[in-house]
């Protein structure tokens, strides 16, 4: 068992814990840098698409694990940073501006839009959110001269710092944007959560009432814990459009919104790590299904069975058996794997039992 | 001039009056309590001071500034800090995290420049633990620092809200029951913290409470309440001998 004496203030302030979990991340990181010398470009691709989705995990993750907020919106912002992306390459930005600045749109958009939705609690909020889900479609379809409508746009190559970064012809490069701003989020997330902004982000979740009485404007941290999520999010829409190439209408309908909320569920709410591992399970499942049901296939004889509604089936399963289980998900699970290992043989089965509500916020209205 | 000035307040919940054209004045350095049987509007007054109620007449003021003009989540900045009858803490988070939630109302960083981690958070973060650190010692709650609220125990619980109250350096500080539910030596132990922080860290303190052992042994002066007005302002041996608070809570001898 590892026991770290407190003899300094920033050992609390600083991210990692001690030496040893410093270097552990930084070998994971080391690891992700050089994925692409290792794996073949499929995989690449996988792994990019597990990290986008990661991206928007940490989107929704600022707002749903750490304000409390549940939203079945995200879709619309991923695309509107997809889209936002896209036209502003048409009207010869350069990459590096374009892609900042969709995701600013989007957040200043998801600000102005949680104005109105933050007087919303729980369930009510949800659905609110889900309507602006299915609207996007009709909005992408209406607004035909700028978004490509049904026929939906193309995403050409990017310049970032000189190189041409392409899906197809450079998955390394493209793989290695992802991770970029993928680490960079990751480290705002970390920052934000041990500044003030964080912690108030916290206390609106638990307790609206007392936070009001420390000082916190919950209103005010509403709309911002919702345009920074939805900045995130619209980062993550734009990483998406470059990895499809091309979308239309129809690429972000509200299960892709569904899936978003779920992931995080999976993985854990209320931490960094929870978005990623929900990314995992995410990004991953379709794979495995369909290897799977190719083994299957060859097992009972026959080409590979088809079965409709397969995926989104399995999900709702994992999930529902999540919630039953493992509320705390897979970053719950895995601290728990750790807390037994080093405390081993003491470890107590209720050492996380914790109230049984989570949405305490809830509660008050 | 006084520190808290309630004058003729009245709040009135459809046809319910839960507060009726009360007045008091809470001296600068004083334990003021509040007593009163149930539903006399004590709590009331404590979220009237909060303003998440607007009174239907009157005026309220803190330090000279008309309350009544500040939002909900104002009334910190002015240097008023409260705890709640049903613990309201950030469950999820630990002593130490909502211990510095209490240091909200001393930000002084913008949002971009928390995203970077710049030095000048670094020094308000740096900052603010070392308050922390000061109030985590004088209620020692060393041992539970780095622990999860959902897992305490009540009592502890309970010392932890008075010391997030106590992280944001207020003025005022307004305990709502702060001994109900606690066992006798908890209750001892918030005996001597109160007097402490009025004595030593200057603080003035207003409270409702039940244990009339508590409230004799550390108040100044007391307020008792019936049906939302005052029976009786005084000593606390005044109060409990007065003919209209033994009548509120014992009934009239037949």
């Amino acid at each position: 068992m590892r026991i770290v004496f407190k003899t300094d203030y920033m050992q609390d302030i600083r991210p990692w814990k001690d030496g040893y979990q410093l270097s552990l991340y930084l070998i994971l990181v080391a690891l992700a840098v050089i994925a692409p010398l290792v794996i073949d470009t499929f995989y690449l691709g996988e792994l990019a698409n597990v990290l986008i989705w990661a991206i928007a995990g940490l989107g929704l993750m600022v707002l749903t694990g750490h304000t409390g907020q549940a939203s079945l919106g995200h879709a619309a912002f991923l695309a509107m940073g997809c889209y936002a992306n896209v036209i502003l390459l048409e009207q010869g930005l350069p990459f590096m501006l374009a892609f900042p600045l969709a995701g600013i749109i989007t957040g200043v958009v998801g600000a102005l839009i949680a104005l109105p939705a933050l007087r919303l609690h729980g369930i009510y909020l949800a659905i609110f959110t889900m309507a602006l889900s299915i609207l996007v479609d009709d909005i992408i379809v209406l607004t035909e001269p700028w978004s490509g409508g049904v026929g939906g746009k193309y995403v050409p190559p990017v310049n970032v710092f000189g190189f041409m970064i392409d899906r197809w012809g450079t998955p390394w490069a493209f793989y290695w944007l992802v991770l970029g701003v993928a680490i960079l989020v990751t480290l705002g997330y970390i920052n934000l959560l041990r500044s003030p902004m964080g912690r108030s982000f916290i206390a609106v979740r638990d307790s609206e009432v007392s936070a009001q009485a420390m000082g916190v404007d919950v209103a005010r941290t509403k709309t911002i814990s919702f345009g920074l999520s939805c900045m995130v999010t619209g980062w993550a829409g734009a990483l998406m459009g470059l990895y499809a190439t091309v979308f239309n209408n129809e690429t972000f309908t509200v299960l892709i919104s569904i899936q978003l909320l779920m992931m995080i569920v999976i993985g854990g709410l209320g931490s960094i790590h929870g978005a990623f591992l929900g990314a995992i399970v995410v990004g991953f499942l379709p794979q495995f299904l369909s290897i799977s049901k190719e083994y299957v296939g060859m097992v009972f004889g026959g080409n590979s069975v088809a079965i409709p509604g397969l995926e989104v089936g399995v999900f709702g399963l994992i999930l529902i058996a999540f919630i039953l289980f493992e509320p705390m998900g897979l970053y719950g699970r895995w601290l728990k794997i750790r807390t037994w290992f080093e405390l081993f043989p003491f470890y107590r089965k209720d050492m996380f039992k914790r109230q049984k509500t989570y949405l305490k916020t809830e509660r008050l209205r | 001039m006084s520190l808290l000035e309630f004058e003729n307040v009245t709040l009135k919940f459809g046809g319910l009056t839960a507060v009726n054209n009360l007045s008091f004045e809470v001296e600068e350095g004083e334990v003021f309590a509040i007593v009163g049987p149930n539903g006399a509007g004590k709590s009331t007054v404590f979220n009237l001071i909060s303003r998440f109620y607007d009174p239907f007449a009157g005026q309220i003021r803190f330090d000279g500034h008309d309350l009544l003009r500040v939002k909900p989540s104002g009334v910190a900045a002015y240097g008023v800090a409260r705890t709640f009858q049903n613990i309201e803490l950030f469950d999820h988070a630990t002593v130490l995290d909502n211990l510095l939630v209490g240091r909200h109302r001393h930000r002084r960083t913008s949002l971009l420049s928390e995203l970077f981690f710049t030095p000048s958070v670094k020094r308000q973060e740096l900052q603010n633990r070392h308050m922390v650190e000061e109030i985590i010692d004088f209620l020692d709650l060393q041992p539970y620092r780095d622990k999860m609220i959902a897992g305490l125990p009540y009592g502890v619980r309970k010392v932890v809200e008075v010391a997030r109250a106590l992280a944001t350096e207020p003025k005022l500080l307004l305990l709502d029951e702060p001994a109900s539910g606690l066992s006798v030596e908890e209750t001892t132990d918030m005996r001597w913290w109160i007097d402490d922080i009025r004595r030593q860290m200057g603080i003035t303190v207003l409270m409702v409470e039940h244990d009339m052992g508590l409230v004799s042994g550390v108040s100044d002066r007391v307020l008792a309440m019936a049906d939302g007005a005052k029976l009786a302002l005084g000593t606390p041996a005044e109060v409990q001998s007065d003919p209209a608070v033994i009548e509120a809570y014992l009934g009239r001898a037949a």
